[in-house]
């Protein structure tokens, strides 16, 4: 019994921590060539001196910046364009098909038309980031909001509910679920918009940072800028699957997970 | 408070709920034809039918749910013209939100969501211990009983059945109808019941209406005291005599 939860608790770890271990082990033999993939010590190294140089900081506060208000603003949007198609019928009449086009455009095919509109300022990583974002969330929280379970509406209005108590009470915890799965998906296109966007044409981020690297063949820059992606994406994604754990804690599908 | 009214006479009692010659039409189909129906204060009347008779419409139309084409309701001696806020509907599915707890989900319908009445309303229907359980852990009886403890909290005085307990087992039906005729008997609620179990009906109605193509076509009165003996002869006739009604249509 204490045994296999230990087992439960460890095995996801078990696939990373082998896969640095066969790095780990490759470099020190020589078996995997310092300037195609450098050893982990070196990418540790180069982490510690772009701390102390303040580099890193930097490019990683102005990533992080841009991630979180680029997911705000598209988040946002996407949010509320829902909300309104989920609940009014005019609304929906009026620009679901229209949403439902434009989010067949892969947005990443805007860059060039951005570039022209927005030059390569903060802006244009912005606008990236927001088009990314806003579809998840807007397809997921309009599912959410069409697939409540009418009887509970019907239940609110029997009850006396007002608009707000209908919302608050019944249709967004309602559309949780889906409106959560939507982040975690948005979360994914996040990074990935930030990534292309940030090698593009930038003076500052992390992917900046791994593409200026590239020029000089720094390569344990390279695997940092990378295992720092992946880090901040896990990290991101753990907190949302926190907040499912506690918002969907109603949720026999969600209680054990 | 217990109110006794199995043996006042009908007349001599106020009148709850009446239906006033009502109709309902869905486009041209008319659902409801000129309906008449007056339920005294503290009254269980079971409507039967078979399905698609018109029952299901009928009741809305008392909740408010649905506006009548032509005729009107007369509740508390006022015509309704929006939601019937006097009365409470209940499905055959509990419709409680899974994201509150038992206790909250009762909470929600007292007045000023006071705990203290919601706490006392679960634990009338038995359901006391589960207070800070989800809805999702509960059998379907038991949920039941969290949308009938509900109910009775939001302090409402006409209680709307529609099939309450069609999609429980018959043992669980048994004990949810001693429950809610202890309830009634208990706080005197007045009660429009649907239902497809002519058993149910006579077991717990004063009144007992066949439907049958939006009109009533049998209006029997029960007079048998309570609780009742299912397998006395006036009840299994009284059964028969509805349920030959009920399947000439």
């Amino acid at each position: 019994m204490n045994l296999s939860r230990l087992v439960d608790y460890f095995l996801p770890w078990f696939l990373p921590l082998a896969l640095m271990g066969v790095w780990f082990v490759g470099s020190r033999s020589g078996w995997i060539p310092p300037q195609e993939l450098p050893a982990p010590g070196a990418v540790v190294r180069s982490a510690i001196a772009l701390t102390k140089s303040g580099e890193l900081p930097h490019h990683l506060g102005t990533s992080a910046k841009r991630a979180v208000v680029g997911l705000a603003i598209g988040g946002g949007i996407g949010f509320l364009l829902a909300l309104a198609n989920g609940l009014s019928k005019w609304s929906r009449n009026f620009s679901d098909s229209s949403v439902q086009m434009l989010r067949t455009i892969p947005h990443l095919a805007l860059i060039p038309l951005v570039i022209i509109w927005f030059g390569i300022g903060e802006e244009a990583k912005r606008f990236l980031i927001v088009t990314g974002v806003l579809f998840p969330i807007y397809i997921n929280t309009f599912h959410g909001i069409r697939s409540l379970d009418p009887k509970l509406i019907e239940m609110g209005r029997v009850y006396g509910f007002g608009p707000w108590a209908l919302f608050s009470q019944i249709i967004f915890p309602g559309a949780l679920p889906s409106i959560l799965v939507g982040l975690r998906y948005a979360l994914g296109l996040m990074w990935l918009t930030l990534i292309v966007a940030e090698t593009v044409a930038t003076d500052s981020g992390i992917g900046y940072m791994t593409m200026n690297a590239r020029e000089f063949l720094q390569t344990d820059v390279v695997v940092l800028g990378i295992l720092l992606y992946a880090l901040l994406g896990k990290l991101a994604d753990g907190t949302v699957v926190l907040l499912e754990r506690w918002f969907l804690r109603w949720n026999p599908s969600y209680r054990h997970a | 408070m217990s109110i006794l009214i199995a043996d006042t006479p009908q007349t001599a009692r106020r009148s709850a709920l009446s239906i006033v010659d009502v109709s309902k039409a869905f486009g041209k189909k008319f659902v409801l034809q000129g309906i008449d129906l007056d339920v005294a204060q503290g009254e269980i009347v079971s409507i039967v039918g078979r399905s698609g008779c018109g029952k299901s419409t009928l009741l809305r139309v008392l909740s408010g749910l649905e506006m009548p084409s032509s005729g009107h309701i007369v509740v508390g001696g006022k015509s309704l013209t929006g939601l019937n806020r006097a009365a409470r509907l209940m499905f055959q599915d509990a419709a409680l939100l899974p994201w509150r707890t038992v206790l909250q989900n009762v909470e929600l319908a007292a007045p000023n969501r006071d705990r203290h009445a919601a706490r006392q309303a679960l634990t009338h229907v038995g359901l006391g211990e589960r207070a800070n359980d989800w809805p999702t852990v509960l059998s379907g009886g038991q949920r039941q009983r969290v949308a009938l403890a509900r109910a009775l909290s939001s302090r409402a005085t006409i209680l709307l059945f529609d099939e309450p307990l069609g999609a429980l087992d018959a043992l669980t039906r048994l004990d949810m109808q001693a429950l809610i005729e202890r309830l009634w008997d208990e706080t005197g609620f007045t009660a429009v019941l649907i239902t497809h179990d002519v058993e149910e009906a006579v077991a717990l109605a004063d009144r007992v209406l066949v439907m049958e193509a939006g009109h009533f076509v049998l209006e029997q009165p029960i007079t048998l005291p309570r609780p009742r003996d299912r397998t006395a002869r006036e009840f299994v006739d009284l059964r028969e005599r509805i349920l030959s009604r009920v399947l000439q249509s």
